[in-house]
């Protein structure tokens, strides 16, 4: 579904990424694990056309997008959930996942697409015409993949969603992500909490100072000595 | 109509009420701009001035209509907007701001130098086409497609930019097109205040569209809340009155204005109208209600 062949990305003179390749394969959740500053968010803004690869190409369905503008890429189908939790803070946690289907037209799709999303997180049900600024750290992550699951989305780009947030809510967000991918949804996930990755992704790889230095089946990785080493503390 | 109410209304009143009018379409310009999409822009004065200009330049060397010598002022203005508006794809904050007051202060010193301008002398003899008539109209207008522009979809994207621009472009928004477009609908409405202001005061000069009118004009948007159109028009209002209440106080009056856009800050960090919101009100009404039961 996703290939990332090669790319090589740069932050003014600074070699961010080297000759990174990686696969999504549909229905999958595949997870991009590693340390602080190895380039998981830089690979995740590459595939989501915020940043641009010097080198390499990143294709979607077949067809290249790593020169496709952010919006269009969107409105192929590959939604982001940004780190962080960058919700809309003075705009209510309705206008907020309205925001999300920006790119539809469908009103009958998006109106059964927002009863889907409370179904799911029903916390922002009761939420409804409260500001986003206002929520709790978690709500606001659930909020924010709320929003990126109203653009109906095949591949869904989530960057570090256990950031900040206390081990109960972690367990939470991963029970719900491992449901979105239930649903059909392809998930993309980028993590430094590499044990909870692992445990709920079918492929894994394994990211370091900007070059993929292990991939494997998720399995395979958790209980590999190098991958407990290195981000497990042993 | 006009000769009507320049009957029934005294000529000073009358003057305030159209500066009003100017002043509304010229902040809800700045409004779109910075209130709404988030781009802070300290450079208004110099959109006003290019509108102001234009049109006057063409109304003293041609016999266009009077519609025609504005809307050409305000594009005018809205091509520069444009143009200021490319460095805001890469630039935010302070930056930006930093980059809008350089652009002012290029337009006020070419005008210093710009023959056809008057140079520094400015320009006199304007013939004063501005009514009350118009400027009401105009207005209404300009307040009309604010609030439909805010209501749409487009008008939400702007409004996301503000919020978050990341958060805004994950879900789909073309930022890019927003904020260019943003700083030309800002520019055109300050283009279209300028225009109007030149043709009602019959003279113009580059000094007075320097650093000051732009922060007033910030002011007005600030004070209102950002992004509000009910807040806005409230800051015009109170910030154009408010001199002309405190001439009572002579040499202190811009003390007071000063302490007073302070102490308005203090006491409504948001604005007068920033943080408020239909639904709020429409909440805290049975709320009440059920609090009298209890007791």
């Amino acid at each position: 579904m996703l290939q990332v062949n090669d790319i090589d990305v740069f932050y003014g003179s600074i070699q961010a990424l080297k000759k990174i390749s990686l696969e999504v394969k549909p229905g999958n959740i595949v997870t991009l694990i590693g340390a602080n500053g190895a380039g998981k968010s830089t690979t995740l803004k590459t595939i989501s056309g915020l940043l641009r690869p010097k080198n390499g190409s990143i294709s979607f369905k077949g067809r290249e997008i790593s020169k496709t503008s952010p919006n269009k890429i969107v409105g192929m189908g590959i939604s982001q959930v940004p780190e962080g939790r960058r919700v809309f803070p003075s705009m209510t946690v309705m206008e907020n996942l309205k925001m999300g289907a920006y790119l539809r037209n469908d009103k009958q799709g998006i109106v059964s697409d927002l009863n889907a999303v409370f179904d799911r997180f029903p916390r922002l049900q009761e939420r409804i015409k409260q500001m986003a600024g206002t929520l709790s750290g978690g709500e606001q992550q659930m909020l924010a993949m709320g929003r990126a699951l109203m653009a109906r989305p095949e591949l869904l780009l989530m960057d570090e969603p256990s950031m900040g947030l206390a081990p109960l809510l972690v367990k939470e967000i991963f029970d719900i992500i491992s449901f979105i991918n239930s649903t059909g949804t392809t998930i993309f996930l980028v993590e430094q909490n590499a044990h909870m990755a692992l445990s709920i992704a079918n492929y894994a790889y394994v990211i370091e100072t900007g070059k993929i230095v292990l991939s494997g089946p998720a399995q395979d990785l958790i209980n590999s000595e190098e991958v407990k080493k290195a981000y497990m503390g042993g | 109509m006009d000769a009507f109410i320049t009957q029934q209304i005294d000529a000073y009143y009358l003057r305030i009420i159209i500066i009003i009018g100017i002043n509304i379409i010229l902040a809800l310009g700045l409004n779109l701009t910075t209130g709404v999409t988030g781009q802070l822009s300290m450079g208004h004065a110099g959109f006003m001035s290019l509108g102001a200009y234009t049109a006057a330049i063409l109304s003293l060397h041609t016999t266009l209509p009077f519609v025609v010598v504005l809307i050409a002022g305000a594009m005018a203005a809205a091509l520069f907007g444009i143009i200021i508006g490319i460095p805001s794809l890469r630039l935010e904050g302070d930056y930006l701001a930093i980059v809008t007051i350089g652009f002012a202060e290029i337009v006020r010193v070419f005008f210093l130098n710009f023959e056809l301008g008057g140079k520094a002398v400015g320009l006199a003899g304007i013939p004063q086409q501005t009514t009350f008539s118009i400027v009401f109209l105009i207005m209404m207008v300009v307040i009309f497609l604010n609030i439909t522009l805010l209501n749409s979809h487009t008008g939400k994207a702007l409004y996301s930019i503000r919020e978050n621009e990341i958060a805004a472009q994950a879900c789909g928004v073309n930022t890019t097109q927003l904020k260019i477009l943003c700083f030309a609908m800002g520019a055109f409405l300050g283009g279209l205040g300028g225009g109007l202001y030149a043709s009602y005061m019959y003279y113009i000069s580059p000094g007075e569209f320097g650093f000051m009118k732009s922060i007033e004009i910030l002011n007005m948007v600030v004070l209102g809340g950002m992004g509000s159109i009910p807040g806005t028009i409230l800051g015009v209002i109170i910030l154009t009155i408010a001199p002309e209440f405190l001439r009572v106080v002579a040499d202190y009056r811009l003390l007071f204005y000063g302490a007073m856009l302070v102490i308005l800050m203090i006491f409504r960090p948001n604005g007068l109208m920033g943080d408020i919101r239909w639904y709020d009100i429409k909440k805290r009404l049975p709320k009440k209600e059920v609090k009298k039961c209890q007791s």
